[in-house]
């Protein structure tokens, strides 16, 4: 059998494979980081709790209205994307001109007072989720099995981040976006709604999370703490791509995943520090991270 | 030092009180430091492990207090509760605070070995009690025994040899460990393999995961690829839970049978018997055993909304028979409480045939139990059958393999 590092080349292989349904997770948080960050100038510490809103949210969907996966995974990030409006409409829009610590620290209360109630009505060890019945069953890849409701993650995510990339890239929409970002004052002038721009745009990144908890919901148990657990190394992704880099965090994120697998066979005990040590290293040599513009 | 000198201010008030001089109470205020008995719970509040401990542990020491009668004599009782949010550091220090400032005599539930063994270390530099009934690791009777430590409802040996020996019996004699990263996974990888060993087993090989590991996939492959017939799970909470899911997810379960080693009620409730069925675990406590058993945990489910685990049902028993031995003792010295204990044998809806150890080990029953399916549940909550009761000497480390220097040998 072929070895690499002394390790069977089919465990490699799938670890990468796993690493990248992992990386999806990270991709598609970071992504809705970066574009918040991007137009709002907020650092959204409260992001994993939009994650694990849209996980709850399918669960209390299925639980309470008897809606299937299929429309859970639309619905909750519809309703996380509508709280969203109503936060950024209620408390965040006061924040845009103070420094970024103030959004941070609004946001990071809201976190922690999303995850109490949250806690105190459901306990932590976790609602079960089932994986939806299309997508039962694995498929044999030679070097493993892998499970379907993995791969449909790993391509329900690669759509929605390419998707979102071209919008905000390729389209006119993107371009109004991305002209609000450089100079909000002058893109008004030009008869563009900023500030609903600004409202839906937060509702869009928040609702990214939203959709990523509702395709996690079959494979974890979902409980309060999982945003608080996946936001740490979310940020570390954001940081390490360049904060505000659409791409950058797609793919920062994607490659981490598969880092972070590999770990797990290399060296176990490191697999929750590796991605912090890369992002030191990636830090003290180009600060603005791989795929930031210094400013 | 410090509640000596305040013991002797307190004395000699009193000594130059003339009324306390003329009429000395029978049940002395003095016997008993700051002339209140106050017990803390110092668990996790809110994170992993806050369904198997956390709220009610507080709620079942509220219990004990309010069945014991609020009152010792005329000394009143109270408890307290802190989150150390499973941080060494923050339980010893929030520990110290309690009996350097708050008259804190006694701390039970302490769950998550390396809290467990800082706060041990606390009790003692202090010469006050903890009662540890929620960490499981040996370390606590063994390298890091004291005169001022009880461990009251498990540990990993208890664990690995409930379940290790009886999956072994039973064919399942090779094992790989998915093992939490930290004192406890450690030690129930340790005392388990031991087990599967001396009856003939062999341990392939082990994977250590960080605590709260979000995602077990890779892990579990790896435990795949080693093809050992048994997966043992040394870890605990949302560890197990998340473990236990992605092996199902993954189709390991057709062809590996997993072990969960320390699992607890909550955590079947949360999985549900689909995903949990047929597996074996040896728990120290299961609400449906017994009359006794159903009386507390049909009071604690009216109050906390779910059914007590081992370790809520061992902080009640723990705090009750915490209290006889103060009121048998007639103060709450730590020590004298500990050698009240020593000389009793306890024996409630929760301790059989229990006994304390010279190293710090209360001894009791133990048992083997198996996750019904779902078919076979027939009300809420009715989740185990028991396949084996472990008897007391049996079911823990025997002293003469005690590597606490307090035994003497």
């Amino acid at each position: 059998m072929t070895e690499l590092f002394g390790i069977p080349i089919q465990a490699f292989l799938s670890q990468i494979l796993l690493g990248l349904v992992n990386g999806s997770f990270y991709a598609m948080l970071s992504l809705g980081l970066a574009v918040i960050f991007g137009l709002l100038n907020i650092v959204n510490f409260a992001h994993g709790t939009f994650y694990m809103l849209g996980a709850f949210g399918a669960w209390m969907l299925l639980a309470y209205a008897g809606l299937n996966y299929w429309f859970a995974l639309v619905l909750a990030p519809l309703l996380v994307g509508a709280f969203g409006v109503l936060i950024e409409k209620t408390m965040l829009r006061w924040l845009y001109k103070l420094d970024h610590l103030y959004g941070l620290l609004l946001t990071f209360g809201l976190a922690l007072i999303l995850e109490g109630l949250f806690r105190q009505q459901f306990g932590v060890s976790g609602q079960p989720y089932q994986v939806p019945e299309a997508l039962k069953g694995a498929t044999n890849l030679g070097f493993m099995f892998l499970p379907n409701y993995r791969a449909w993650v790993v391509i329900a995510s690669l759509v929605v981040c390419l998707l979102t990339w071209y919008v905000i890239e390729k389209t006119k929409l993107g371009a109004y976006l991305r002209a609000g970002t450089e100079n909000p004052q002058l893109t008004q002038a030009f008869g563009v709604n900023v500030p609903r721009m600004v409202t839906l745009t937060y509702a869009f990144g928040v609702a990214l999370a939203g959709f990523a908890g509702g395709l996690a919901a079959p494979i974890i148990q979902i409980n309060p703490l999982m945003g608080s657990n996946i936001i740490i190394i979310v940020f570390a992704v954001v940081v390490i791509g360049g904060m505000g880099s659409i791409l950058g965090s797609i793919l920062t994120g994607l490659s981490l995943g598969v880092i972070e697998g590999l770990t797990k066979v290399l060296y176990p005990e490191a697999s929750s520090t590796v991605v912090f040590l890369i992002m030191a290293l990636v830090l003290l040599v180009r600060p603005a991270g791989l795929f930031g513009k210094e400013k | 030092m410090k509640r000596q000198l305040l013991s002797a201010l307190v004395a000699s008030a009193f000594a130059l009180a003339p009324v306390a001089m003329a009429q000395p109470k029978p049940a002395a205020v003095g016997k008993f430091s700051d002339g209140i008995v106050k017990i803390g719970v110092l668990t996790d509040m809110s994170g992993l492990y806050s369904d198997l401990g956390g709220q009610g542990s507080f709620i079942a020491a509220q219990m004990a207090v309010a069945d014991f009668g609020n009152q010792l004599g005329n000394v009143k009782i109270e408890v307290v509760s802190a989150d150390h949010q499973n941080n060494a550091e923050t339980g010893a220090n929030r520990m110290r605070e309690w009996f350097d400032r708050q008259q804190v005599d006694m701390v039970t539930d302490l769950l998550n070995s390396a809290v467990g063994i800082a706060t041990a270390k606390v009790a003692n530099e202090k010469k006050r009690l903890a009662i540890n009934v929620g960490a499981g690791s040996t370390r606590i009777t063994n390298e890091d025994c004291n005169p001022h430590t009880i461990h009251y409802a498990y540990d990993t040996y208890a664990l690995g040899y409930g379940t290790g020996k009886a999956i072994v019996k039973t064919g399942g004699d090779t094992w790989f460990f998915l093992t939490a990263d930290y004192a406890f996974g450690h030690s129930l990888e340790k005392d388990t393999a031991d087990v599967v060993k001396a009856n003939g087993g062999k341990v392939l090989g082990q994977v250590r995961h960080p605590l709260n590991a979000a995602d077990f996939s890779s892990f579990l492959l790896q435990a795949q690829s080693s093809k050992a017939k048994i997966i043992g799970l040394a870890n605990a909470g949302g560890d197990t839970i998340n473990a236990i899911k992605a092996a199902n997810e993954f189709g390991i379960t057709k062809n590996q049978n997993l072990a969960g080693l320390l699992v607890f009620i909550t955590d079947i409730h949360s999985l549900g018997l689909n995903t949990a069925q047929g597996m074996l675990l040896t728990d120290g406590f299961y609400w449906d055993m017994d009359d006794k058993t159903r009386a507390f945990s049909k009071r604690f489910f009216e109050k906390a909304k779910k059914m007590p685990s081992m370790v809520h049902a061992g902080v009640y028993s723990a705090t009750m028979n915490y209290l006889k031995a103060v009121k048998a003792a007639g103060t709450d010295d730590a020590a004298t409480v500990v050698a009240t204990l020593k000389k009793s044998n306890v024996d409630d809806f929760f301790l059989r045939n229990g006994k304390l150890r010279e190293d710090g080990r209360m001894i009791h029953d133990m048992y083997l139990m198996q996750v019904k399916k779902q078919a076979d549940s027939k009300y809420p909550w009715d989740y185990y059958t028991l396949k084996a009761t472990i008897p007391a000497a049996e079911a823990f480390q025997p002293m003469s393999a005690s590597r606490c220097p307090m035994v003497k040998k």
